[in-house]
């Protein structure tokens, strides 16, 4: 089993959760309680990854993270090497992917929340971010860990974005799904067997436990996978 | 000028419904001035502006020196800046956090040694001290609405808003929910605005009284008087034409109740009253109320008030009458029955009311 590529696919799924909790929380939020009334537009784009092929959403990032375009340059200057076909590349690339896996679990919960309970806080003279802090994400909880736990499922089952940005860099780039692919290109099915299992159970396995934790907010879920 | 809760607005609404409210109270010395109005005549909206959590499309809100809201200066004191407690009808207590942290929740910013003693006053004052490590759901509906209150007063607000909090109780649990809120916002000497559509309510708990009917304030002034002398036909219907005065429970017997009422004694049955309740309010409907021009012999009514009429008002077919028999007692009449009667400002006669037809109300 290439156990080099479980670990990167492991640390990528985690890093891409534990950013995805930092900037999907506030575009959750933001998402559940503004009244701007071209707020369809933002949540349109969000969703964009459910039903783009990987390789298009990854041919626009590869673009614009690239050498020639100013957000590529702008890295390149400040950390002396390019995004594309490294791991911080790829995250930002898994970030962008998975991001309706987080935002949109998230994004449910927090409009969930009885709106009087919200209101009871603020007339208790209680700030808007405590009260986002101290009743909506308490209340949210249980939508908040599927939203984590998909987006960390999701990023550990991807395969084209990490082709198209990350290429196939033994211990940076190749994940356990682009090294089922090779094994499977170089016929040697025992192994794609093996890592196929595990990644089969493992995808179970969390999907089951999201599940049982929370029905409501898989219910107001619109897509599936 | 003392101080003044100052309310001029105008909200609008979807579906093209506009409420053009104008009312100012002193709330000076505490006191419970109750919004009354149908349901659907939009009280509810109407607190929501004064705590905050709607915006008028015009108009004012002040509160004694501090302006609220004023739309032609675009000032909106947010809801946490305007020191109100407010109480939702299904008490909207946090269900993740335990009675005592539900109380606690707004007074963060006292020292512990304050707040804890805060909290303790609350829970002691709402009679909830055995409930303080419950969560909400295992609340009754009466004992989740105490901790609502509690919740609501334990920073102290310069003005307590209620809307419709005991709509959802059963008829026990409101007496003593308004008993204890009446006591509460006394102790503490804390203004209140209690929309209801609950006559006995208003008459249990008011002060004052604003009627809210078809989008306008109709009329306020004192609950009473507001009841006794509407202000016109639109205040008449909503608030019921009914005599209220308040009475003394003299004696109780086999279910009969002697009250004291004025000049003159009234017998009622008795209806779900305390053991220690003494004061009470009487209320008769007009149409309970026969006039007949000596005492009938044989009639099964247990009140026969001797009195002279004080005026007649006419409502096409229906007359309204009313007779000082103690009390001012309105009674409804048909135009024939005035005539064959030969009744007139100024005549004797008898007022009849059955038992079964004088309401009790507790005073809070």
């Amino acid at each position: 089993m290439d156990w080099t590529a479980i670990w990167v696919s492991a640390r990528l799924s985690f890093a891409t959760m534990v950013v995805l909790l930092i900037v999907g929380v506030p575009v959750a939020y933001w998402m559940a309680f503004s009244r701007w009334r071209w707020k369809f537009i933002v949540e349109a784009v969000v969703a964009l990854p459910l039903v783009l092929p990987p390789t298009v959403l990854g041919f626009y990032i590869l673009l614009s993270i690239g050498p020639r375009s100013p957000i590529g340059r702008l890295v390149a200057a400040a950390s002396g090497s390019g995004l594309p076909f490294t791991f911080e590349g790829l995250l930002v690339a898994s970030v962008l992917y998975s991001l309706p896996f987080a935002v949109q679990p998230f994004s449910a919960a927090f409009s969930s929340v009885d709106r009087r309970l919200v209101e009871a806080s603020w007339s208790l003279g209680v700030s808007r971010s405590a009260t986002f802090w101290r009743v909506v994400l308490p209340l949210s909880m249980r939508g908040v860990v599927t939203g984590m736990v998909l987006s960390f499922a999701h990023t550990l089952g991807e395969f084209g974005v990490v082709l198209m940005i990350g290429g196939n860099r033994p211990g940076v780039t190749r994940t356990i799904s682009v090294s089922i692919y090779d094994s499977v290109q170089a016929l040697d099915y025992e192994a794609a067997s093996q890592a196929s299992l595990l990644l089969l159970l493992v995808s179970f396995t969390i999907l089951a436990v999201t599940y049982s934790l929370q029905r409501s907010v898989w219910a107001a879920w619109p897509h599936g996978r | 000028m003392g101080d003044d809760l100052i309310v001029d607005v105008e909200m609008r609404f979807p579906a093209g419904f506009v409420i053009q409210a104008a009312l100012r109270t002193s709330i000076e010395r505490g006191g419970v001035l109750v919004l009354f109005g149908p349901s659907g005549s939009g009280k509810t909206t109407l607190i929501r502006a004064i705590a905050g959590l709607e915006r008028p499309a015009r108009g004012t809100i002040a509160c004694g020196a501090e302006t609220w809201f004023d739309a032609a200066r675009s000032v909106f004191l947010e809801p946490q800046r305007r020191r109100v407690g407010y109480v939702f009808q299904d008490t909207a207590l946090f269900p993740h956090l335990t009675v005592r942290r539900n109380i606690e929740y707004g007074i963060g910013r006292l020292q512990p040694r304050v707040r804890a003693g805060r909290v303790e006053e609350m829970l002691e004052m709402v009679e909830s001290s055995d409930l303080a490590e419950r969560h909400p759901r295992q609340l009754s509906g009466g004992q989740a609405q105490r901790v609502a209150l509690g919740r609501a007063l334990a920073p102290r607000p310069r003005l307590l808003l209620l809307d419709e909090p005991f709509a959802a109780l059963d008829a026990p649990a409101r007496v003593r929910m308004r008993r204890m809120l009446r006591s509460a916002v006394d102790r503490l000497a804390i203004p209140s605005v209690l929309v209801t559509h609950d006559r006995n309510e208003a008459i249990a708990l008011g002060d004052q009284m604003a009627v809210l009917a078809e989008g306008r304030i109709r009329q306020v002034g004192p609950v009473l008087e507001v009841l006794r002398r509407p202000a016109d036909l639109v205040v008449a219907r909503s608030v019921g034409i009914e005599s209220v005065v308040p009475a003394e429970i003299e004696r109780v017997d086999q279910g009969l109740v002697d009250l004291r009422v004025g000049g003159t004694t009234l017998r009622a049955v008795e209806v779900e009253l305390d053991r220690d309740t003494r004061q009470v309010f009487a209320c008769i409907r007009a149409e309970d109320v026969t006039i007949e021009r000596s005492p009938a012999s044989n009639a099964s009514a247990r009140n026969h008030l001797p009195g002279r009429i004080t005026s007649i008002e006419s409502d096409g077919p229906i007359e309204r009458v009313i007779v000082d028999c103690g009390f001012p007692l309105a009674a409804l009449i048909t135009r024939h029955a005035r005539e064959e009667l030969a009744l007139h400002e100024g005549a004797s006669v008898v007022a009849a009311i059955k038992a079964t037809a004088v309401h009790l109300v507790p005073k809070a």
